[in-house]
């Protein structure tokens, strides 16, 4: 980790209300790091999917399962990672939600929402198992190089 | 939360929603409101969503389940009003090509065939 990137981890229920209680901490952090209001919302949208993913699929809503959210500010970025209890998947071995025979599926969509919010998205085996959704969203200024302090 | 009222013109049902169509309540009370109608014996239905701001993958799900339900009932199912929002998910989710998505509210009556 970077010397001046801050590290902020909450541990959730696998509740219904752990949803809209992570996308709402991180929409706040997102806003007073400076984000605008389109990447609020994308961030927002994209930790929502996370977490649902987390309490639906990995935890299958077990209660007695955790739900760990780890949120990382550099200069550049916001990552935010949402580590599951379950069995772990292979993000290649998802239908593709956008495949002409999966359109009227009704669920499925929520990784492809992820990766279609943030600049970068991965998935990858937790440390002592489940799934690791690894999400990272730059600062406008980091894209653009604008704002960005010169060298002195 | 996702509020819900009908109007009923000649055989056509129109339910404008308010509010969020999300995992939990909001999905619930969508597919509950589709039920209802089919129940009722309407097959002609528009969801106006002028007042939905947010949905999820799971409120998608719901729309697409409510889309086949309906369709499987022998009856059409028509969005109205998409906001920005909404719009830019069912494009991104290639549904746009599935749904029949209105604009104006005369022209979905008329679109009934």
């Amino acid at each position: 980790m970077a010397a001046n990137s801050h590290r902020i981890e909450i541990t959730l229920e696998t509740i219904l209300d752990s949803v809209d209680l992570s996308e709402s901490i991180v929409m706040r952090i997102a806003e007073a790091s400076g984000f605008g209001e389109e990447d609020i919302h994308k961030i927002g949208m994209a930790v929502r999917e996370g977490v649902i993913n987390a309490y639906n699929y990995g935890n299958q809503q077990n209660r007695a399962k955790k739900i760990h959210l780890t949120i990382v500010l550099s200069a550049e970025s916001m990552t935010v990672h949402v580590l599951d209890e379950g069995k772990g998947f292979v993000l290649h071995e998802v239908p593709d939600p956008l495949a002409e025979e999966n359109l009227l599926r009704t669920s499925g969509r929520g990784l492809f929402l992820m990766r279609a919010f943030m600049d970068d998205f991965s998935v990858r085996p937790g440390p002592s198992g489940g799934a690791e959704l690894v999400m990272v969203k730059r600062f406008p200024h980091a894209v653009s190089g604008v704002g960005e302090p010169q060298p002195g | 939360m996702l509020q819900g009222t009908y109007r009923e013109i000649g055989q056509i049902v129109i339910v404008d929603f308010s509010g969020k169509i999300t995992l939990g309540e909001g999905s619930s009370m969508l597919r509950r409101t589709i039920r209802e109608l089919l129940d009722q014996g309407h097959r002609r239905i528009v969801l106006n969503l002028a007042d939905v701001d947010y949905i999820d993958s799971s409120g998608i799900g719901e729309l697409v389940s409510g889309y086949t339900t309906v369709r499987g009932a022998e009856g059409e199912l028509k969005l109205l009003h998409l906001t920005r929002r909404v719009h830019d998910l069912l494009q991104i989710t290639r549904l746009f090509t599935v749904f029949d998505v209105q604009s104006d509210e005369e022209a979905a009556l008329r679109s009934f065939s």
